[in-house]
């Protein structure tokens, strides 16, 4: 349950509370990342996945270098024209090359991809380790915050936000979407790290007098790496969503480009009415490619790091 | 039971008080002058006027009294129902525009989340004993999960509208109808209604199905569903109880899943130029309207708790744990 909005734009991950459980995650096996990577390799999600990710990645960091034109909202080609050889994806109302502008905002997707989903992160292995490691009011008070994040709209916030400051650049937005979509994952961490705080090792560690963040660095935190990995994943493709939700209603960054700009352009110049599908399936299947390959990757990293969930 | 009401109450009356301090700072301790672009927009040229406005709308926000006194005369209004006049339209109280719009998204947003919630519970179980389901439910749920709303949205105007003719493509009900409660107007508003709703209801449901699926498979992974068919017991037993316990963190993701789904609406209406909440607060942005859109927030923070609180309710009825107390420390 992300946010986003979940939302989180959001996606529903699977459930925060019952994924991986921490022993499987460490693998207990005698090389845990030899066996891994063994699985990894086999695993076909994972690896569909990961290849529509990397070469979207590709296309957004290289795209760019192989066009003409450094502007990808420059009026260039004819008018309204259907995809051709010379403009791959067509061209707008207004002649701009549509396959310019896609390339461009995959840029900027996944950029804001890794602001939001890195500083969501953050906050919420913050949040999230504290609270489950110190336990006790500490975590009452957290918890509490938590929920209350958790209850508010973050898309409501954001909406509000942006309209007061009108800060609008990709940077800001990712800052935004991070701040208010860590809630679930805030809580799922915390429940981990509750699991984990009566292990030997944990007791160990702390009897040999280690401080609060050394214990949760360097004992917990590896021990559910694989898991701190999935959230971010998750809270990745929630940014993307709740970004281009953002950029559709007309708060999206004032310059460049971006996938969701592109679909507020298209509905606000009746694209549909006119018939020119080409002008909004694209970004609309950007967006969607980038977020469900990273969710079916995550499926299938699942199923590497969790021994039940093998086999099929 | 009543620690766990207790606690639960205690959030969300925080989370109350949250929002609305949130919604009366902004205005006041953000960079930029709400006055003056209101000010600016009203194109007045001579300088009384500018100064007469500027008191007006002073006095208005209660910007000439001290801080904490602005703060609580929030409050005092807010408790009376007053949320001010909308400047988008003018003399029309906020709280009247917004009584005005709520129907729509009320009666978008409640069908589309229960609907989608128990459809997509039903194929995610499904899904998990079925391997041919299986393998379609669960890329389509990806695909759908992945989609932002309004792309679906777009989509569907264009497949079933623009194309096909079957639905009107925006709007609410038609221009030449008037809005009232006669068979009329409901039959054109459900017309209107059919593609908002089925662009809601796609994008929930994947979620809610793979949800399912996965939970289902980790209680049929389980100790004690393994126990249970060393036994001999008949598999639909099983997977009776395996649903049982699976629907428990489902019914979490609903109360999680709604602040999300709000948003949901706000876009999708805006695609459909649907005259609900969503494009009331597209044209408070628009147009600078800081009263509408600090009232439209409230009443969507008021609904989403409300909505919080029913699924607790629920939750009691069907956990028999938090009946008894065991679960206070997981809330």
């Amino acid at each position: 349950m992300s946010t986003p909005p979940q939302p989180s734009g959001t996606p529903t991950p699977d459930t925060p509370d019952k994924t991986v459980g921490p022993s499987e995650a460490a693998a207990p096996a005698l090389t845990p990342g030899r066996e891994s990577l063994h699985y990894a390799v086999r695993n076909p999600k994972l690896l569909i996945g990961l290849a529509i990710v990397l070469i979207l990645l590709g296309t957004g960091v290289l795209g760019p270098l192989f066009l003409d034109s450094s502007d990808p909202n420059a009026y260039v080609g004819p008018q309204a024209a259907a995809p051709d050889g010379t403009y791959w994806l067509g061209t707008t109302t207004f002649g701009q090359d549509i396959y310019a502008q896609f390339v461009y905002g995959l840029r900027s997707t996944f950029l804001v991809g890794v602001i939001g989903g890195g500083i969501a992160a953050i906050v919420a292995m913050l949040v999230g380790f504290l609270a489950g490691y110190r336990g006790g009011i500490v975590d009452e008070i957290l918890t509490m915050l938590t929920n209350i994040v958790l209850v508010i709209p973050s898309l409501a916030v954001l909406l509000i936000a942006n309209a007061y400051l009108g800060v609008r650049s990709v940077g800001v937005q990712g800052l935004f979407i991070g701040l208010t979509s860590w809630p679930w994952a805030a809580r799922a961490i915390r429940a981990q790290t509750f699991s984990l705080r009566s292990r030997e090792f944990v007791d160990l560690a702390r009897l040999s007098g280690s401080r609060t963040w050394r214990i949760i660095f360097r004992e917990i935190a590896p021990n559910m790496s694989s898991y701190l990995f999935m959230t971010f994943i998750l809270l990745f493709g929630g940014s993307i969503l709740i970004a281009s939700s953002l950029d559709f209603i007309g708060l999206g960054p004032t310059e460049g480009v971006s996938l969701g700009l592109m679909l507020q352009s298209a509905q606000q110049w009746s694209a549909l009415q006119l018939g020119m599908w080409w002008w909004f399936v694209p970004p609309g299947i950007g967006i969607t490619a980038v977020v469900g390959a990273l969710y079916v990757a995550n499926v299938g990293l699942d199923e590497v790091f969790n021994p039940k969930l093998r086999e099929s | 039971m009543a620690r766990y009401f207790a606690r639960k109450l205690l959030v969300y009356a925080l989370t109350f008080v949250v929002a609305v301090t949130v919604n009366w700072m902004i205005p006041r301790f953000m960079p930029g002058d709400p006055v003056s672009a209101m000010i600016s927009r009203a194109r007045v040229s001579q300088p009384e006027a500018v100064d007469a406005m500027r008191a007006y709308y002073n006095n208005l926000f209660g910007f000439d009294q001290p801080v904490w006194q602005q703060y609580l005369h929030f409050w005092s209004s807010l408790v009376h129902g007053d949320f001010g006049l909308s400047i988008w339209v003018f003399p029309k109280p906020v709280s009247e525009v917004i009584l005005d719009a709520l129907p729509y998204t009320l009666a978008l947003m409640i069908p589309a989340i229960l609907l989608s919630w128990f459809a997509g519970n039903w194929l995610g179980a499904l899904a998990a004993r079925r391997k041919i389901l299986d393998n379609t439910v669960l890329p389509a749920g990806y695909v759908l999960t992945a989609m932002p709303y309004m792309w679906i949205a777009v989509i569907l105007a264009w497949l079933l509208s623009a194309k096909a003719g079957w639905f009107p493509v925006s709007g609410g009900y038609s221009l030449d109808i008037q809005p009232g409660m006669n068979a009329d107007f409901l039959l054109d508003a459900l017309h209107h209604w059919v593609l908002p709703f089925l662009s809601l209801f796609l994008v929930a449901l994947g979620g809610w199905a793979i949800g399912m699926r996965n939970m289902i498979i980790y209680e049929l992974e389980s100790d004690y569903s393994t126990y249970l068919a060393a036994l001999g017991a008949p598999h639909r037993l099983i997977r009776r109880y395996a649903f049982r316990n699976a629907v428990l963190p489902q019914i979490t993701g609903l109360a999680l899943q709604l602040g999300v789904l709000v948003a949901g609406a706000l876009v999708t209406e805006i695609v459909f130029n649907y005259p609900g909440l969503g494009n009331l607060i597209l044209a408070a942005i628009q147009n600078r309207d800081f009263f509408l859109l600090q009232g439209t927030f409230l009443f969507i923070v008021i609904g989403v708790l409300i909505a919080n609180f029913l699924i607790d309710l629920v939750y009691v009825v069907v956990d028999p744990r938090t009946r008894t107390g065991m679960a206070g420390g997981q809330s």
